[in-house]
């Protein structure tokens, strides 16, 4: 966690959502995106982690990158829950669109429509788009 | 609370704007840049989807990016207000958060 | 209104950093207080002093770089992502500073707004 450490901050809890819109590997911003998420959980913020858009294919399970000698980040979604993200939500659209369903996924989500989500995104303090 | 939602990919090539506009609620405000202003165009295949939100969101795009694509004697969509970077400014004062569409 | 800036790409191919760039400065016109410009993803690349455009063009290095000590904003630059792209210390613009991804997590939590400029 570089130099922060979860005790060391103890300011004003804000509502942090992560909004992924973009697929894995083509590009790096799902990986470090979710380096960022981690380090907000470890400040004890209000973190929502929203997949919609191509950013649900982040979360697609059976991921094997060895093909391609690209780290395999996928796993890292399960320890969400270690840090305390509970709000992980994915877009029922988005998924249907792309011929997903739960059982597609790595990590059990909380499934909203499209206008659920875009109520959430009303009520957030700061919204970070990856 | 009510946001302001940027996007910054032409229409022609990406699905930024249409991917905003499905998300943004009425009251919120959308504001283009960068490549998004060619969304701004009237009269174009993308012209409508943007158009038909005029009245419950309000549309901005960036002078500045606007004049450097040639664009100043194109006619824009309806309702569509042109500001400069100090009007942005204002924007995200103005709304509650920021949602950049990248 | 006290701001925080994201910028997630490098100063050559994107436009993001030129619009970030413009942004911050005219919210420092306006009055507005920048908490923090935090440099992400291929970001970090603002920072590299040995950057060398052409003279007819603008050096958006140079100009981060007088804007942050012109006006005392703090220019962070993510040192996950600055190693990885071979940014360090000896290559830093005056102004720029290397530090965790916790400074943008702190422009956020301190800031009013935390406005992102990337691809």
């Amino acid at each position: 966690m570089e130099d922060w450490e979860e005790d060391e901050f103890d300011g004003p809890v804000k509502k942090f959502m992560y909004v992924n819109r973009k697929a894995p590997y083509g590009t790096v911003y799902a990986l470090e995106g979710l380096e960022v998420v981690l380090i907000t959980a470890a400040f004890d913020q209000d973190v929502s982690l929203v997949f919609i858009d191509d950013g649900v294919f982040q979360i697609k399970k059976d991921q094997e990158t060895s093909g391609v000698n690209m780290k395999n980040f996928s796993p890292t979604y399960r320890a969400l829950e270690g840090y305390e993200v509970e709000k992980v939500y994915a877009e029922k659209e988005s998924l249907e669109a792309r011929g997903l369903s739960e059982e597609d996924l790595v990590i059990p989500v909380e499934i909203l429509s499209a206008a659920e989500i875009s109520e959430l995104m009303d009520t957030q303090d700061m919204i970070v788009s990856f | 609370m009510a946001l302001l939602h940027t996007v910054n990919k032409s229409p022609f090539e990406r699905n930024s704007l249409s991917d905003c506009l499905r998300r943004a609620k009425n009251g919120s405000a959308v504001l283009l840049i960068e490549d998004g202003v060619y969304g701004a165009l009237q009269g174009t295949s993308a012209s409508d989807e943007i158009s038909s939100r005029d009245g419950s969101i309000k549309l901005y795009a960036l002078g500045p990016d606007v004049d450097a694509r040639g664009l100043s004697e194109k006619p824009l969509i309806d309702g569509l207000e042109l500001i400069d970077y100090a009007g942005f400014v204002d924007l995200v004062e103005e709304y509650s958060s920021v949602q950049s569409w990248l | 209104m006290k701001l925080g800036i994201l910028v997630n790409e490098g100063p050559f191919t994107h436009q993001a950093s030129d619009t970030a760039y413009q942004f911050t400065k005219a919210a420092l016109e306006k009055g507005h207080e920048i908490v923090r410009v935090f440099f992400y993803h291929d970001g970090v690349n603002n920072s590299n002093k040995q950057a060398d455009p052409p003279s007819d063009d603008r050096n958006l290095v140079t100009l981060w770089s007088e804007l942050g000590q012109e006006h005392g904003v703090e220019l962070v630059v993510c040192v996950a992502a600055a190693m990885r792209r071979g940014i360090n210390d000896d290559l830093l613009a005056a102004g720029f500073k290397i530090s965790g991804l916790g400074q943008l997590v702190e422009a956020g939590i301190i800031g009013d707004r935390l406005v992102t400029f990337g691809d």
